[in-house]
């Protein structure tokens, strides 16, 4: 298992594209992907939980990765965020 | 007559005849049914088709309004295969032996109220996605064709709120403005609205039955008139012949270049204070920002804006400018625009007092950050650096000296950035009277007439009751403008005017023949004042 935290910096927070981007990224890894923003988490792959969870500008989530092959999917998932949130 | 109003989204004068789109009342009917996985592939092939439909949408919203305003057909279609969605409908298909409509239907309302409770402007909005898939579902399961309106020309549309794919099925030929009694100026309706350039009035009590009735929208104060007398019509049509002019004027000398008949160039550029003029910027065409007010980073915030945020807002101006010429003024609060956070003192005098760069050299830390997030933007785009309230040439050596910090600073953080032109604001008396001194050490002027005004006839320009002194023509401001030039041809810069002078057409002849370069003016004003350069 690895993981990563990340403060979020797109002014609208994790919204509707980024969300579905994000959801499309982590169904083409192989690994369990979970994000996590206080006392809730959800897989990376449920569109509607993940912007149920609101994450805005500023935010820190916290990203669990998950499977056989989390260490290239770790980096898959990592420079996401970084590219788009 | 009717007169009604709510708030304008867009502006604009429409003149039109309503027509009211109403969400059909379905209701939908609870079923008892004995094959379960036959409902279950029912509503399968009702995803598949909705799918198929959202692409056709997304293409057609992406050709008409642009990919931007399309991506919300994408979304939709993940929404469509969420796991979450897919399985709630499907587990309440089988628990509860009923028809796939209404298990839509719930699990529909259960996604959209989650939404619609959650503690954000934005999120809330996306109820409307949820409800508006879930519709569409049913409707394929029902087998009704998607209606598709039949307009007459000069429609107005009046609903309760347009959801995106009612939206971008409208003829929008005969569209002409939106109404809708809900709905913010966040809305898909404000949204599209905005790129279709047409007027949109949004949260306004409209009654119901009124369909066919003449009405007036008036999107510049957000009233709607049904049934408009003659005097409003009247008025009306004159504001929309206005309206006409002006469009004509924008499709005549778009894409043209500022050329004075004896063949000069003029850069005509837009003053902006904040990333939502981008937009005007764009549509009049101007060829560049002379004058980005970087207040507003300040203004909208209770604390500090951090580097990330500015660095983000210049990025993003820069990108959207696309290599034309984009110049930033570093802080300027103080004077009449007081912010909380930044603790100043009450003044006898604020015009004259603590104020712009003033503040950056007693403050540094504030300033370095700015300076930072611009140095970090630089290498998107192409920017240019602007400094107000200049009175002396230690200023401007002292300002260089902390850019020069700053470089340092990002280059020993490996981050990249590269050399910008670096330019003054001439506002102050002083600043004439030197600017000989000063052309020597920046890249380029922007005479700021306002305060220059202010300073050089001791008139405060709040002031009502010195209206009939106040001269804006004054000699001697002419002749401080014509020495600024002077100075900057002979030390080899370029000088501009970005006050509210530079609109002035009574003075743009004069202006060219005293030889200025630059004018940066309203996006408004760039047209019309285009024309008035291309006739010289």
């Amino acid at each position: 298992m690895k993981e990563f935290t990340y403060t979020i910096k797109d002014e609208l927070g994790i919204h509707a594209r980024p969300a579905g981007m994000l959801v499309k990224c982590a169904k083409a890894c192989e690994s369990s992907i979970y994000i996590t923003k206080g006392d809730k988490t959800s897989k990376a792959t449920l569109l509607m939980a993940i912007m149920g969870m609101a994450v805005k500008q500023g935010e820190t989530v916290k990203v669990k990765v998950e499977g056989e092959n989390e260490e290239e999917d770790f980096l898959t998932i990592k420079k996401f965020f970084e590219e788009n949130l | 007559m009717e007169c009604l109003s709510g708030q304008a989204a867009f502006q604009g004068i429409a003149i039109g005849k309503i027509v009211e789109v109403k969400k059909e009342d379905r209701l939908i009917r609870r079923e008892h049914i004995e094959d379960v996985e036959k409902e279950k592939q029912r509503f399968f092939n009702a995803q598949k088709e909705a799918s198929t439909q959202l692409g056709a949408l997304y293409e057609k919203a992406a050709r008409e309004v642009g990919e931007a305003n399309a991506a919300i057909f994408e979304v939709h279609q993940m929404m469509l295969e969420d796991d979450d969605y897919v399985d709630s409908v499907l587990n309440i298909i089988e628990t509860q032996s009923i028809n796939a409509e209404y298990a839509i239907a719930a699990t529909g309302d259960n996604f959209s109220q989650m939404f619609a409770s959650m503690d954000d402007a934005y999120m809330k909005e996306r109820a409307a996605d949820v409800k508006d898939i879930s519709e569409r579902l049913i409707k394929i399961l029902d087998n009704k064709e998607q209606k598709n309106e039949n307009f007459s020309e000069n429609t107005i549309i009046v609903a309760d709120d347009l959801a995106p794919s009612e939206t971008v099925q409208l003829d929008k030929e005969k569209v002409i403005a939106f109404v809708t009694r809900h709905g913010s100026t966040n809305s898909h309706t404000a949204i599209l609205a905005r790129t279709m350039n047409i007027p949109a009035i949004v949260n306004v009590p409209v009654p119901e039955g009124i369909d066919s009735r003449p009405a007036v929208v008036n999107g510049y104060d957000g009233t709607v008139v049904i049934d408009p007398d003659e005097n409003i019509l009247k008025l009306a049509g004159k504001l929309k012949e206005k309206e006409i002019e002006k469009r004509n004027l924008l499709a005549e000398y778009k894409g043209k270049p500022t050329v004075t008949k004896s063949g000069r160039e003029i850069k005509l550029y837009a003053n902006i204070g904040g990333l939502d003029d981008i937009g005007a910027v764009k549509q009049n065409d101007a060829a560049g920002i002379g004058l980005f007010r970087s207040e507003f980073l300040y203004l909208q915030e209770k604390d500090y804006p951090s580097e990330e945020k500015q660095f983000r807002a210049y990025k993003q101006v820069a990108e959207m400018m696309a290599g034309k010429k984009v110049i930033i003024r570093t802080l300027d609060i103080g004077a009449d625009k007081q912010i909380d956070y930044f603790n100043l003192e009450k003044e006898e005098n604020p015009a004259l007092g603590y104020r712009a760069v003033r503040i950056c050299l007693t403050r540094e830390e504030i300033f370095k950050v700015q300076l930072r997030a611009l140095y970090r933007a630089s290498v998107f785009g192409n920017i240019s650096i602007m400094v107000p309230m200049i009175i002396s040439l230690w200023e401007v050596e002292k300002v260089k000296e902390i850019i020069k910090e700053v470089q340092e600073e990002l280059a020993s953080d490996g981050i990249p950035f590269k050399e910008v032109e670096f330019g003054i604001m001439i506002e102050t008396p002083a600043a004439v009277m030197i600017a000989d001194e000063l052309a020597k050490n920046v890249d380029f002027f922007s005479i700021g007439t306002n305060d220059l005004t202010q300073y050089t006839l001791a008139i405060d320009r709040q002031n009502p009751n010195l209206t009939m002194f106040n001269d804006t023509h004054h000699p001697a401001l002419l002749k401080m403008i014509q020495q600024v030039i002077d100075a900057a041809h002979e030390g080899g810069i370029w000088a501009g005017i970005c006050g509210e002078l530079g609109a002035d057409m009574e003075l743009t002849e004069r202006f060219i023949e005293m030889g200025i370069d630059e004018l940066s003016v309203s996006p408004a004003m760039i047209l019309p004042l285009r024309k008035r350069i291309c006739e010289i």
